[in-house]
């Protein structure tokens, strides 16, 4: 019987923003590169809240661009409204949140694609994964046909045998009622791979003119709109914004909620999936935080075109006419129609401790996989994943080293390095206090950071890299010259600072120490400063921040330094712990289960303890050749 | 693979032997720099200008103040036993001395060194065979699991509970800054830091108050765990009050009299003991001193000695064989009691039972006693009762982890008087709260996302 059977060079399955950005880093590193969905419809799809960044999620959005991913520039292109978070605080936990137009911003993506060269796209359901010896050879769709490919990324998101359930009711279907896969989930297994079940859940959307929004707060986006894209021209990004709107659930929601406890799924023993302690739905919030009496509900818009809003914060599985209660008893919602109900989604994804930190899977030379199969949660994981997995994959074939970020230069580095060594009971996102070294990984430096890693890769042009070496050449001058350039005790000098509440000068004192001081900032002493150069904006507020957090920076970077000793010293693949006799059993064990690259991953597994890493290291110098 | 130790670490080096000589190790780039801050030689020269492999007479100072008069020997890398810049300090002052020593030269700037850390150097710097390798692993591994258990068994529970209760405390403040940094449209922080403040500032103090009970040595209960063991009325609670000189423990004829356990600590020819009396083992029907013997039993469990009295005055019985049982894989002296009686037990008959030195005793008479000190002694100096070096360091570890979460905390209080973002708060705490789990023994690990979780509200 003949089939279709066809040549590629990479095979990516499944379209979310995984498979996009994995895809599209393929196709433009010149592979010919077949991306496969279950609907085209779906590229790009936003099944859950609207917006893209958030607290660290919006690190991971500009990260993705400094090394020449889509996600950025996609959102910069559709947003509705923005807003920088925590403004109030200090930089590195600035994050940029974009609501965005769910419908424009999944076509926006999909003409990206469409015309990306070296890029097929193809609406199918992949079956099958073809490997030999363990190593990749191609994959099957569920009629048959024939991909071969020399790498493949899979970004089968929550599709993999996805069950949605609210009360008594469940279908085996993805999000927003489309096709799950339902045979992938048993070639991975007959392969060796180890799967898990994690659940997420989704809230309602209910029709904009059903709502009373005078008795809620309206949310408006910022005055001045920073664009997440490194590439996107900010006068590009001022545009009319729409706002969102806050509201409270309150006692009598709560009272409603908890007599109808016992028909939720999640209670009842329906849901066996593990779900996010950061995501609760709203009955494990009345549950959990019994003392408080009501919770934020934000109602976000789902678009321009479109009468649908997004219910943010009370996701839930409770039964269709629990909902209805639970919503309308909320002040502004009374008389909400419900356009789609909340969900809950059930779905096999992996164990990642089976990947490398390349994301390419430990026994499967060639396969390669990102997103919430690895098991993560949130669009810009996904992303993130993705392009690490699809620039892996093209390097694979290359025969080049892996790009691997480490915990010290990306947030994208500690989510894959939390992933690959730790283990995971629930989807994993990422947070701010994951990074350890958050002071030095901020969105503001992003394209310093990480510019070169997309140039070298072959994602980032000659132009955009060399005007990150001249931004890099102009902050370093200008905190030279303001450590250099001295103020003595003038009038001028003197009343300025009294004008500011600062302290006079009792002696001569340089630029940068006046900056230094908590009242005072680079913009701030402009006025006794008449030599400053015209800099641009992202050259001055790297300035600013170098010499305002110095000591904290410094400390940290001495951290790093630390750090990078340990990530440089490599673990061979083939090392037999059985061999290193003195490893207490516990260790052992998690060391063969893990089997960690370096010193430093192996540190920082659960049940390795410093004396363990000691002899670890008395073992390899012993064994050094 | 040198390159990898940029600090330098301090130890004490060898056994103690009492009112001997004792030395003090410091090993690593600074070793000369943090000895000339504490030595003053006799001739003014300091140890950074001399040759290495010579030896040098004078006094370890702090603030003014002479320590101890002492040697000190200068070794120049690579020759020296780990391959660094090392300056070994012999001292004869007793263990007071070279505890003070070790703290003067902890404080000048070196790290209390891990357990067996001088020897991984050493082998690392490539000063020992290859074919030692195997040897070194075991000894890092066994010298760690030992100063776990101590670290943790010999801090007094009060000093346990206190240091849990600050790391409970800074860790939900944590949490809390973190959460907020989180979900900013959901946590407010306007006030905080005034209340942080106050927190933090209470906190402190009680590091404070350990740091300075350490000075005092009130954080340990250092000493060789040494439970006595023994059927009921074999003379145990006569022979704990005869060591120590006082009446502590309360004796009867009446069998089971002892129900708890009666702690002491004792010293034994320089050597430190905390020695346990506890209930005499045998089936009993009374609840109360069943609980006695059941605790008996663990504390045996966990002993690094076992004084074990027999009643030489009556045959064994099954009580005997159950404690022979117990007892089989620990290090035990045998004491066969009341010889001032006619005997039923020979030496014999327990040396087949037991792979332990037996020796002759009449509590009552003081006899043999001289006998058991010279035992004792002779196990703890050749290494049959675990690595004595660890005992001393610990508290020297536990020292300085307590000060580095103190400078942490020191300077949380000054981002905050600085108007600081609240960000910058909780990397200083989160240094504290991983000083503190140091002296436990608990590594960070996921404690901070549990407790986010756990304790706030956050999320879509």
């Amino acid at each position: 019987m003949s089939r279709v059977e066809e040549y590629y060079d990479i095979v990516v399955v499944g379209a979310g923003h995984a498979g996009c950005e994995a895809a599209l880093a393929a196709a433009r590193l010149g592979m010919e590169t077949i991306l496969f969905t279950v609907s085209v419809d779906s590229i790009a799809l936003m099944p859950c809240n609207p917006n893209i960044g958030g607290t660290s999620k919006g690190h991971l959005v500009r990260e993705i661009d400094a090394l020449g991913g889509e996600m950025g520039k996609n959102i910069d292109r559709t947003f509705i409204q923005s807003k920088m978070l925590n403004k109030s605080k200090g930089p590195a936990v600035h994050s940029l949140r974009a609501q965005a137009d769910k419908s424009e911003y999944s076509r926006s993506m999909r003409r990206v694609l469409e015309n990306t060269e070296h890029l097929t796209i193809r609406q199918a359901e992949v079956s099958e994964i073809v490997a030999e010896e363990g190593i990749l050879k191609g994959v099957k769709t569920v009629s048959g046909a024939l991909y071969h490919c020399r790498a493949a990324v899979l970004c089968t998101g929550v599709y993999l045998n996805a069950r949605c359930i609210y009360g008594d009711v469940s279908t085996c279907t993805g999000p927003n009622g489309l096709q799950s896969a339902t045979h992938l989930t048993d070639s991975l297994k007959k392969n060796g791979i180890e799967m898990l079940r994690f659940k997420t859940g989704t809230p309602a959307r209910v029709d904009r003119r059903t709502i009373d929004f005078s008795k809620m707060q309206e949310q408006r986006g910022d005055e001045r709109v920073v664009p997440f894209s490194f590439s996107t021209d900010p006068e590009d990004v001022q545009i009319d914004q729409v706002s969102c709107w806050l509201t409270y659930t309150n006692e009598k929601t709560h009272e409603i909620i908890r007599r109808n406890l016992d028909r939720s799924p999640l209670y009842s023993g329906m849901i066996h999936g593990t779900g996010p302690r950061y995501c609760p739905s709203i009955e494990d919030k009345v549950v959990k935080f019994a003392d408080k009496d009501r919770h934020q509900v934000f109602l976000e818009p789902e678009g321009y075109y479109t009468n649908e809003m997004y219910v943010g914060g009370m996701s839930s599985s409770l039964p269709e006419d629990v909902q209805d209660a639970m919503y309308h008893s909320v002040e502004g919602l009374e008389h909400a129609k419900i356009v789609r109900n909340a969900y809950a989604i059930e779905y096999d994804c992996i164990n990642p401790v089976q990947l490398k930190a390349s994301l390419e899977f430990k026994k499967i030379r060639g396969l390669f996989s990102g997103g919430q199969f690895n098991g993560s949660s949130g669009y810009e994981e996904a992303a993130a994943q993705g392009l690490i997995a699809g620039i892996n994959a093209v390097r694979e074939i290359q025969g080049k080293e892996p790009l691997i970020l480490d915990r010290s230069e990306a947030y994208i580095g500690v989510l894959i390095d939390d992933l690959v060594t730790k283990e995971t009971h629930e989807p994993y996102r990422m947070m701010t206090s994951r990074a350890e070294y958050r002071l030095l990984l901020r969105q503001d430096n992003a394209d310093l950071r990480l510019r070169k890693y997309g140039y070298q890769v072959g994602l980032v042009t000659e132009e955009q890299y060399r005007n990150v070496l001249e931004k890099e050449k102009q902050i370093e001058e200008e905190i030279e010259r303001l450590s250099r350039t001295f103020v003595g005790m003038s009038s001028e000098v003197q009343d300025f600072l009294k004008n500011q509440g600062s302290t006079p000068l009792t002696s001569g004192s340089s630029l940068a120490e006046l900056i230094r001081r908590p009242e005072l900032d680079y913009e701030k002493i402009q006025s006794i400063d008449p030599n400053r150069p015209k800099l641009p904006e992202g050259v001055r507020e790297q300035v600013n921040i170098h010499i305002k957090y110095e000591g904290y920076i410094r400390r940290q970077q001495k951290q790093v330094e630390q750090f990078k000793k340990m990530e440089s010293k490599k673990i061979p693949e083939d090392i037999d712990y059985e061999a290193v006799g003195s490893l207490r059993i516990e260790a052992r064990q998690k060391l063969k289960a893990f089997g960690p690259s370096n010193i430093g991953q192996a540190s920082r597994i659960s049940g390795v303890s410093p004396a363990d890493i000691s002899v670890l290291l008395v073992y390899l110098e012993a064994h050094r050749q | 693979m040198a390159d990898v130790y940029e600090d330098t670490i301090a130890a004490v080096s060898t056994a103690m032997a009492p009112g001997g000589i004792g030395i003090v190790r410091i090993s690593g780039k600074e070793a000369f720099s943090i000895a000339d801050k504490i030595f003053r030689g006799k001739r003014g020269k300091r140890l950074s200008e001399q040759e290495g492999n010579t030896i040098h007479y004078g006094w370890i100072e702090e603030n003014g103040q002479a320590i101890d008069e002492v040697l000190a020997v200068v070794l120049r890398h690579p020759h020296s036993y780990t391959g660094e810049d090392t300056v070994e300090i012999d001292c004869h002052g007793g263990i007071l001395a070279m505890n003070r020593i070790l703290e003067a030269v902890l404080r000048a700037g070196a790290r209390p060194a891990d357990p067996g850390e001088f020897t991984k150097r050493a082998f690392l710097n490539g000063r020992m065979d290859l074919s030692q390798a195997e040897a070194v692993m075991d000894l890092i591994q066994a010298k760690n699991e030992y100063a776990l258990k101590n670290s943790f068994r010999q801090l007094q529970g009060s000093v346990k509970k206190k240091i849990q209760d600050i790391r409970e405390k800074l860790l939900y403040e944590i949490a809390f800054i973190e959460s907020a940094l989180d979900d900013p449209e959901h946590t407010d922080l306007t006030g905080y830091p005034e209340k942080l403040g106050k927190i933090v500032m209470e906190q402190k103090a009680g590091i404070e108050k350990l740091i300075a009970a350490s000075g005092e040595g009130r954080l340990l209960q250092e000493g060789i765990k040494t439970v006595i063991l023994g059927r009921p009325n074999a003379g145990k609670s006569s022979l704990l009050n005869l060591l120590a000189g006082e009446e502590k423990a309360i004796v009867t004829e009446i069998e089971g009299t002892t129900r708890d356990i009666v702690e002491e600590q004792i010293n034994v020819r320089g050597i430190t003991l905390r020695l346990l009396d506890t209930a005499g083992i045998r089936d009993s029907s009374s609840p109360v001193e069943q609980i006695g013997i059941e605790r008996a039993k663990e504390q045996a469990m966990d002993a690094d000695l076992i004084l074990y009295v027999v009643d030489s005055s009556a045959p064994l019985n099954e009580n005997d064989r159950k404690i022979m049982e117990l007892i089989r894989n620990k290090k035990t002296i045998v004491l066969l009691n009341k010889n001032d009686l006619e005997a039923a037990v020979k030496e014999e008959e327990l040396k087949e039972k037991l792979d332990a030195p037996v020796i002759s005793i009449s509590v009552k008479e003081k006899k043999g006693i001289h006998q058991l000190e010279t035992v004792i002694q002779e196990l703890f100096f050749h290494g049959g009762i675990s690595f004595n070096d660890e005992i001393y360091i610990t508290s020297a570890r536990h020292r300085s982890a307590l000060e580095a979460a103190d400078k942490s905390l020191k300077l949380v209080e000054n981002s905050i008087a600085d108007g600081l973002p609240e960000d910058f708060y909780s990397i200083d705490l989160m240094d504290a709260y991983e000083s503190l789990g140091k002296i436990l023994g608990e590594s960070v690990g996921e404690d901070l996302v549990n407790e986010i979780f756990s304790k706030f509200c956050t999320g879509k």
